[in-house]
């Protein structure tokens, strides 16, 4: 795993804040991911087409990426039982707090909105801490 | 304006945004939770790079917004109307929020980068996203439920 890439990460970045861009201004919808893909629940809806096209283009870009350059380098350590563990909290607590990533840390932070800059700061104490608990306490 | 509002025109911009939406994750290798571990590990060998796609997505987000506000000609909010303008601090936002960072902290997954890593075959990204999935389904029987 490459440590600290600057450009790479900016360059991301750029990417991420564009798709944000183009969601808003051709679907007025925000580009968070949890609220999207949880949309489409229970039931298919008049707007469960776009949130479709959206999870869509999201799962193709590695299917393309694959073909372009061949590689994503996916390391993950963790368990089954911790794996689903954290699905759970991840997918109960993003609809109870009305955000992820995205929705809060990108979306909601360039709106310059107080709820996701408490959102933002709260998942990042609770993941930093999280982290710190499983490798430096355990 | 008409364009814009074809159903047709109005699928692909959402695939498209998915798409780039993807790109950027994996350029930005946020697709490895190694990485994003790296960046909450401030203890350990802390890799500051998730802040730097942070910098780069709200940046670009922020001057694009701008224009988008002023093509607009109208406050964001109320032209844009499915942005959430509620300003309201709740015991939702703050206790769900911080449950999602735990989950976030264990594995180094989110709902963006774990769809996009669902492609890969990963049995352990399967497990996460089924999860998630039953995590939203439990959180709307729960709220169903609140609501009758």
């Amino acid at each position: 795993m490459d440590y600290l890439t600057v450009l790479s990460s900016l360059g991301g970045g750029v990417l991420i804040g564009l798709a944000a861009a183009m969601l808003l201004y051709f679907n007025h919808r925000v580009a968070g991911i949890s609220g999207i893909v949880a949309g489409l629940l229970p039931q298919w809806q008049t707007d469960s087409v776009w949130r479709l096209a959206f999870l869509i283009g999201l799962m193709v870009s590695a299917s393309l990426w694959f073909l372009m350059d061949g590689s994503i380098p996916i390391q993950l350590d963790a368990s089954y039982g911790i794996l689903a563990l954290s699905g759970l909290l991840v997918g109960y607590g993003t609809l109870l707090g009305s955000g992820c990533t995205s929705g809060h840390g990108i979306c909601g932070l360039a709106r310059l909105s107080k709820r996701s800059m408490v959102a933002t700061l709260c998942f990042m104490l609770t993941a930093a801490l999280t982290v710190y608990v499983v490798r430096h306490v355990l | 304006m008409s364009y814009k509002q074809s159903p047709a025109f109005l699928i692909f911009s959402a695939f498209l945004s998915g798409l780039v939406f993807g790109f950027g994750l994996i350029v930005a290798q946020m697709t490895n939770p190694a990485k994003v571990l790296g960046f909450l590990d401030v203890a350990g060998k802390w890799d500051p790079s998730l802040a730097f796609v942070m910098i780069g997505a709200l940046v670009t987000l922020g001057v694009l917004q701008f224009f988008i506000k002023r093509s607009c000609q109208h406050n964001l909010d109320k032209v844009i109307t499915h942005v959430p303008v509620h300003s309201k601090l709740d015991v939702k936002l703050v206790m769900g929020s911080s449950i999602f960072g735990i989950g976030w902290g264990l594995s180094g997954l989110c709902p963006g980068p774990s769809l996009v890593g669902l492609t890969s075959g990963l049995s352990g990204i399967l497990v996460f996203v089924s999860a998630m999935f039953a995590g939203f389904i439990g959180f709307k029987l729960v709220h169903q439920k609140a609501k009758h």
